[in-house]
């Protein structure tokens, strides 16, 4: 499989300060490069390959025709329903994600088309609380998944999150049942549910609405799997394989569909969409 | 405070002293009711003022019933079916066929292990991808035949290992939400010890959820969330009281339907009080979901889910009005669930 490298973890280069800077450095290779030209490059270091975190936005432009992204989402955001604090206050980190990311939570959902046929489209941010799903994530996919139904189109969700948003308690946990109990309709009104699953899909996310995917599909350099290296260590202090949790590792032993780099990942979808819709 | 060590020790003393009546003839009876009095008086000071952290000490306590102690005390005949077919048996989680006062109902039982051999047998409680698998095979053959599935949680956690995660643990938890959304039969889950994570949710999505007075359910161990937040692992009794753990806490929040009242000193106090509470609240609540036709149970098990979460509108106006929406009774379950937040 020449897309796969012998890599460990790719990690996640995420700017929670807004830089203005024209240069940035790979952490992975470590060459200073120019930022417009990774930006070119669909945010993948020119020099070593190493691919970097996508926002929102960037991830919308990437996957979607021009222009074609109209977003869905509920006007929501986190109420704090534990009133949780840990070393911050919950309703602080949530001000302080809004603030870094402009968005309301970790997720955007909307109407698109791709290669001209329209989809429902999921996007999760990970610089929002590590992409975690709480009530507001768990809402809005569940809107996603019920605008695809009243539209009759596919449901696409592209992943990037560290599990479950843990200041909002056992709300976060059902959001695991909730999304279960929404794709089930999904499923029941005979539209296809794709799932794109990137750096990182883990913990609740992956043990429930990612994984039910009727056609699951890792980007290049994700990071799939249930539990984080740090609870397995907590836990059982298992020696870990080199390549655990990996695309590649998900890919042999058979969680995943198929592996597609960050640039051809439209063109993917379009042929994928076109054996389940119609195009005119 | 004392903790339930030392009373543990002063029973002991008690049934010693008790011991030494009885044989030499001498008369102890007046220390031992002072005594009794005493023990009784600590443990109501205890149990009425215990921690959350100390409920989570509770609901581990090894000398805590079992799974295996409620299906051999509450259901008769219990006949257990091995295997996922695919990969292996899981002895952490249990399934198999018995009866409930007149009917055959279908167990899925998470089981932890006592003794160091039982408990490497059992994974120490934690499922693996064959323990969900062989789950979901006994949902549908339960749904075939029309049998009612009871669920016991009691795990850490689902197994976190590299053979879980080679056998794709999180696609088999996935798998078993999904089976449970749409099971054509009655679902009752009862947490009985602990409910780690998505482990537990894994055969919890039910049309009834009850808990033990002082079992806990959680998004996650407070250990691992005093490491991860906290950033220091001594932290666990903050965590554990942040995260609204508890049975009562999670009553008030409505994300569970029954408390099962527990003897004083937890469930292994008085095991048969236990037990009449659990059986009488379990046949109730069956019979209720008994007499729904099974669309009416389906669609009752989706709008419970359908409307788990709390959120507010946004404060900040938007840039782009929003497109209106038909208030459904979904959408309007949401907002009263809200409502009561506020």
């Amino acid at each position: 499989m020449s897309i796969f490298k012998d890599k460990k973890y790719l990690r996640v280069n995420v700017d929670t300060v807004p830089d203005d800077s024209l240069w940035m450095k790979c952490k992975a290779c470590g060459e200073l490069i120019f930022k417009r030209r990774v930006r070119e490059n669909n945010n993948v270091c020119p020099s070593c390959g190493e691919y970097f975190f996508l926002t929102v936005e960037e991830r919308i432009e990437m996957l979607v025709d021009e222009d074609s992204f109209d977003n869905i989402s509920k006007s929501i955001e986190a109420s704090d329903p534990l009133e949780f604090a840990d070393l911050k206050l919950y309703k602080d980190r949530v001000e302080q994600a809004q603030g870094v990311t402009g968005l309301p939570d970790a997720i955007v959902v909307g109407r698109a088309t791709v290669h001209a046929i329209p989809v429902i489209l999921g996007v999760m941010d990970f610089r929002f609380i590590g992409g975690s799903m709480g009530s507001v994530m768990g809402e809005q996919i569940c809107h996603g998944m019920e605008t695809a139904i009243h539209d009759r189109s596919p449901f696409i969700l592209v992943s990037s999150s560290g599990g479950a948003r843990l200041q909002e308690g056992l709300f976060s946990l059902m959001q695991m049942a909730k999304t279960t109990a929404v794709r089930a309709k999904l499923a029941e009104a005979g539209l296809p549910f794709i799932s794109i699953m990137t750096y990182p899909t883990s913990g609740g996310v992956q043990a429930s609405i990612a994984s039910l995917g009727d056609v699951i599909i890792a980007e290049r350099g994700a990071m799939i799997g249930f539990a984080g290296r740090r609870v397995i260590q907590y836990t059982i202090a298992q020696e870990l394989p080199a390549n655990y949790q990996t695309d590649q590792f998900a890919f042999e032993h058979g969680a995943i569909d198929r592996v597609v780099q960050r640039a051809q990942m439209r063109e993917e979808l379009a042929s994928l969409l076109g054996f389940f819709v119609e195009v005119a | 405070m004392s903790d339930e060590r030392t009373l543990d020790l002063l029973e002991t003393k008690i049934e010693e002293l008790r011991q030494l009546d009885s044989i030499d003839g001498i008369d102890l009876s007046g220390e031992i009711a002072k005594l009794e009095t005493k023990l009784t008086s600590l443990r109501m000071e205890l149990y009425s003022n215990l921690s959350d952290w100390e409920r989570v000490k509770i609901a581990r306590n090894p000398k805590r019933p079992y799974s295996l102690d409620y299906i051999e005390s509450m259901f008769e005949g219990f006949y257990e079916l091995h295997g996922d077919r695919m990969i292996g048996d899981d002895r952490a989680l249990l399934t198999g066929l018995a009866q409930f006062k007149g009917r055959t109902v279908m167990l899925v039982a998470q089981q932890k292990g006592r003794s160091t051999e039982e408990n490497q047998e059992r994974f120490f409680g934690m499922t693996r991808p064959q323990g969900y698998r062989k789950a979901v095979r006994a949902m549908k053959m339960a749904e075939r035949f029309g049998f009612p599935v009871i669920t016991f949680v009691d795990t850490p956690g689902a197994y976190p290992g590299v053979e879980s995660e080679e056998a794709n643990i999180g696609g088999a938890i996935a798998e078993s939400l999904l089976t449970m959304c749409q099971l054509k039969t009655p679902i009752l889950s009862v947490v009985i010890g602990e409910g780690g994570s998505g482990g537990a949710l894994a055969i919890a999505l039910a049309d009834r959820v009850l808990m033990l007075e002082n079992a806990v359910y959680s998004v996650i161990t407070p250990e691992g969330a005093a490491a991860i937040l906290w950033k220091e692992k001594g932290k666990s009794a903050e965590a554990a009281a942040a995260l609204n753990l508890t049975a009562e806490h999670l009553s008030e929040l409505g994300l569970i339907d029954a408390v099962i009242a527990e003897p004083l000193g937890g469930a292994h106090k008085d095991f048969d009080q236990t037990i009449q509470a659990l059986s009488g609240s379990l046949i109730g609540f069956l019979e209720d979901l008994e007499s729904l036709d099974i669309e009416k149970l389906l669609s009752t098990r989706f709008e419970r889910y359908r409307a788990i979460g709390r959120f507010r509108e946004l404060e900040a106006p938007r840039e782009e009005p929003l497109t209106e929406e038909p208030l459904t009774e979904e959408t309007l379950s949401v907002e009263a669930a809200r409502d009561a937040d506020e």
